[in-house]
C-alpha cells in the first residue's frame, strides 16, 4: 500500500514556499484556514494573509482587487463553497476580465464524508469548466498538488484547482514532472483507456490490476488538467485502444465524462462509460461507504471497462 | 485655493493633447458646472442614438463624477494603467453612458467614439467592460461586486507602500445585495482608510422607490453600525462634493462613505424621479427636448 499524504498540507507548505520567494504572493481564505491549511502561510506573513470571515463572494471580489494592482492572490475555501456559492463573483470578477486569481479549494467531491450533502462538493468542477479562460487542475495526490500550485503561482490567469479532505496514496514518484495541460500515462495498455482525475487515479490503478488478471490490459491516463484538456492524449487513447471509460468524483455530467466525450465525439468517436455520481446527492457516511454507494470502486471501473469492451467493434 | 478659483490644467476644447501627463485638473465651480451640463448632454445623445441604455441612474452621479474626475483624482489618460494613478470603480455598472462620457472629455479616447455605444464592435459596451474600453478598472454591471474589488485594491496600495486613493461609486439600490454588506464589514476591518465609497442615493431602483421596494433606512446609521466615517452631502452640489472629497483624505484608520442624495434623472424635467427612465433610453422626441432643457 503506497504512502498517504495530504494534499491539504502540500498546498499549505507550498505556499509558504512561494511566500518565501515572491512577496506578491498573497493568500485569503473564508474562515476555513485551518482546514485548508492555508493557516501556514498566515503564520509565516500574517500582512499578507486576509481572512475574510465567512463571506465568499466578498473574498472572490477583493482577490480580483488586489490580482488587479499587481498580487498574485491565492483564495481558499472548501469546494463546495467556490465556485458554487459566488459563481457570478468569479464569472464577472475574475473570470471576464482574466484576473490573475488562483481559486484552490478543498473538500473536494463527497469524499469529505459524514459532513453530508451540503458539504459535498460535486458540480464544481461542471461550474468552473463553463467559464471561458479558466484553468482547472486536479491533482491525484500530494506531489501533483505542490507542483500544480507552483504552476498555477508561475502562469498567468485564473486558475481553479481543487483538493481533497483524506489524505490521498501517493501516484507520483519523486521524480515526477507536473506538465501544464498534460495527461500522464500511468498505465500502458491496449484494451481499452480508463481517465482519471484525483481520487479515482489510485482506484483507477486498482482496477487495471483487477482487469490484468481478467486478461484485459488496461491503459490509464491521469487527466491533472481538466482544462484546457490534453485532446491530442485523448484521441491517442481512443485511436489505440478503442474504447475509454472515465472515472471522476464528480456529477456525471459537466465534469471529466462530459469533457472527454465532447472531444472525442468530434474528434474520434469509440464506445464510452463514466464512473462518476448519477445525478443524485449523496449522504453522510465513511469515505469508502459513499464511494461503494455511489459508485466509485474499482468494482465499478471494472464493470465499465467489461460494457465498453463489449461495445467495441 | 478657494473654488472659485480653480484652474484647469487641461484646455476643455482639446482635450486630447494631455498626453502621458498627470491630470492635475483643479477646475473651477463654474468650468465644473460646464462639464456637468456637457455630460449630461453626452448621456442623453449617447443613449438616444443607441436606443437603449440606462439615462436615469447616469444623469444622477453627473456632479459626483465631474467633481472625481476634473478635481479630485489623480490620473494619467494617455497612460490609463499609470501604476500611481487614483483608482475609480464604477460598481454601479449601468452608469457606463456617464463614465464613458467623463472619460472621453478628460481624454481617454476621442469624444466622437461616445456614439459608438452599445454597438456591435464598439469598446463601449452596455455596461463596463474593463478589457475594452481605457480607464475602465472593472468589469461591473452585476450589482454588488465593486466595493469588494475596490478593497483588494485598496490593499494592494497599502502593501506595496503606494500612496494611491480608491473611489468606488455604489447605487442606492445596488446595497441590497448582501455582498455590498460584506463589504462594508470587510473594509473596517482591514482599516482601509485609503478607500472612499460614494453612494448615489437617488431614491429609486427600477420596480419604485426604495422605501417602498426594499427599505435601505436608517442608511446613514447602517454604515456607521458597519465601522465607517459618513459624510451626507447634496450630490447635486459641486462644492459640498469637493469638501467631502477633501475631509475624507483626512481620515484616518476606517474607510469613508459619502451618502450623496441626488435625483434620478437630473437634469432633464422628465426624466426626474421618474423610474421609467432607469433602463429606458430617450425617443428621438425626448432627445430633442432634453437637448433644450440642457442648453
Amino acid at each position: 500500500m503506497p504512502q498517504e499524504v495530504s494534499t491539504r498540507e502540500a498546498y499549505g507548505k507550498t505556499l509558504v514556499e512561494l511566500g518565501r520567494e515572491n512577496p506578491d504572493i498573497v493568500v485569503l481564505d473564508a474562515d476555513l484556514s485551518r482546514s485548508t491549511m492555508t493557516q501556514l502561510f498566515a503564520r509565516e506573513f500574517p500582512g499578507r494573509f486576509f481572512d475574510c470571515g465567512i463571506a465568499e463572494q466578498n473574498m472572490v471580489g477583493i482577490a480580483a482587487g488586489l490580482a488587479a494592482s499587481g498580487k498574485i492572490p491565492f483564495a481558499s475555501t472548501f469546494a463546495v463553497f467556490v465556485p458554487g456559492r459566488c459563481f457570478d463573483q468569479v464569472r464577472m470578477s475574475i473570470a471576464q476580465p482574466r484576473r490573475n486569481v488562483k481559486l484552490v479549494t478543498t473538500h473536494g467531491g463527497i469524499s469529505v464524508g459524514e459532513d453530508g450533502t451540503s458539504h459535498h462538493a460535486i458540480e464544481d468542477l461542471s461550474l468552473i469548466c463553463s467559464l471561458p479562460g479558466f484553468t482547472v487542475i486536479v491533482p491525484a495526490d500530494a506531489i501533483e498538488t505542490a507542483q500544480a500550485v507552483r504552476a498555477a503561482a508561475t502562469t498567468y490567469g485564473p486558475f481553479y484547482i481543487r483538493l481533497w479532505r483524506p489524505k490521498l496514496p501517493l501516484v507520483n514518484g519523486e521524480d515526477y514532472h507536473f506538465k501544464l495541460g498534460k495527461a500522464v500515462t500511468m498505465r500502458q495498455g491496449a484494451d481499452a483507456t480508463i481517465i482519471a482525475i484525483g481520487t479515482m487515479v489510485a482506484v483507477a490503478l486498482e482496477a487495471a490490476e483487477g482487469l490484468k488478471r481478467q486478461d484485459i490490459d488496461c491503459r490509464v491516463l491521469n487527466m491533472p488538467t481538466l482544462k484546457p484538456v490534453d485532446e491530442a492524449a485523448l484521441i491517442k487513447a481512443a485511436v489505440e485502444t478503442g474504447a475509454i471509460v472515465t472515472a471522476e468524483e464528480h456529477l456525471e455530467h459537466g465534469g471529466l465524462g462530459s469533457i472527454v466525450a465532447q472531444v472525442l465525439a468530434k474528434r474520434q468517436p469509440v464506445p464510452m462509460e463514466f464512473v462518476a455520481i448519477k445525478d443524485t446527492y449523496a449522504k453522510s457516511g465513511t469515505s469508502a461507504e459513499l464511494w461503494q454507494r455511489y459508485g466509485l470502486t474499482a468494482k465499478d471501473i471494472n464493470k465499465a471497462v467489461h460494457t465498453v469492451i463489449r461495445r467495441k467493434k | 485655493m478657494p473654488l472659485s478659483e480653480g484652474k484647469n490644467s487641461l484646455s476643455m476644447t482639446s482635450a486630447n493633447n494631455a498626453k502621458a501627463e498627470v491630470f492635475s485638473s483643479v477646475a473651477s465651480l463654474a468650468e465644473m458646472e460646464a462639464i456637468a451640463k456637457r455630460l449630461r448632454r453626452h448621456i442623453i445623445t449617447m443613449t438616444g442614438k443607441a436606443g437603449s441604455g440606462h439615462p436615469g441612474g447616469s444623469l444622477s452621479a453627473v456632479e459626483i463624477i465631474t467633481v472625481l474626475y476634473f478635481r479630485v483624482l489623480r490620473h494619467k489618460p494617455k497612460d490609463p494603467c499609470w501604476r500611481d494613478r487614483d483608482r475609480f470603480i464604477l460598481s454601479k455598472g449601468h452608469a457606463a453612458p456617464l463614465l464613458y462620457a467623463a472619460l472621453a472629455e478628460c481624454g481617454y479616447f476621442p469624444v466622437d467614439e461616445l456614439l459608438t455605444l452599445r454597438q456591435l464592435d464598439s469598446r463601449l459596451q452596455g455596461h463596463t467592460d474593463c478589457t475594452l474600453t481605457p480607464g475602465v478598472e472593472m468589469s461591473a454591471g452585476a450589482l454588488g461586486q465593486g466595493l469588494s474589488f475596490a478593497i483588494g485594491v485598496a490593499l494592494a496600495g497599502r502593501l506595496n507602500l503606494q500612496d494611491y486613493r480608491v473611489y468606488v461609486l455604489l447605487g442606492d439600490g445596488e446595497c441590497d445585495e448582501g455582498q455590498v454588506w460584506e463589504g462594508a464589514m470587510a473594509a473596517a476591518h482591514f482599516k482601509v482608510d485609503n478607500l472612499v465609497a460614494i453612494v448615489d442615493n437617488n431614491g429609486q431602483q427600477i420596480d419604485g422607490w426604495n422605501r417602498d421596494v426594499m427599505n435601505l433606512e436608517p442608511f446613514n446609521k447602517k454604515w456607521e453600525a458597519f465601522g465607517w466615517h459618513v459624510l451626507e452631502v447634496d450630490g447635486h452640489d459641486l462644492a459640498q462634493l469637493t469638501q467631502a472629497f477633501e475631509q475624507a483624505k483626512l481620515i484616518k484608520g476606517k474607510p469613508t462613505v459619502i451618502i450623496a442624495h441626488t435625483i434620478k434623472g437630473k437634469g432633464v424635467s422628465f426624466m426626474e424621479n421618474n423610474p421609467d427612465f432607469h433602463g429606458k433610453a430617450p425617443n428621438a422626441k425626448e432627445v430633442e427636448i432634453a437637448l433644450r432643457e440642457l442648453e
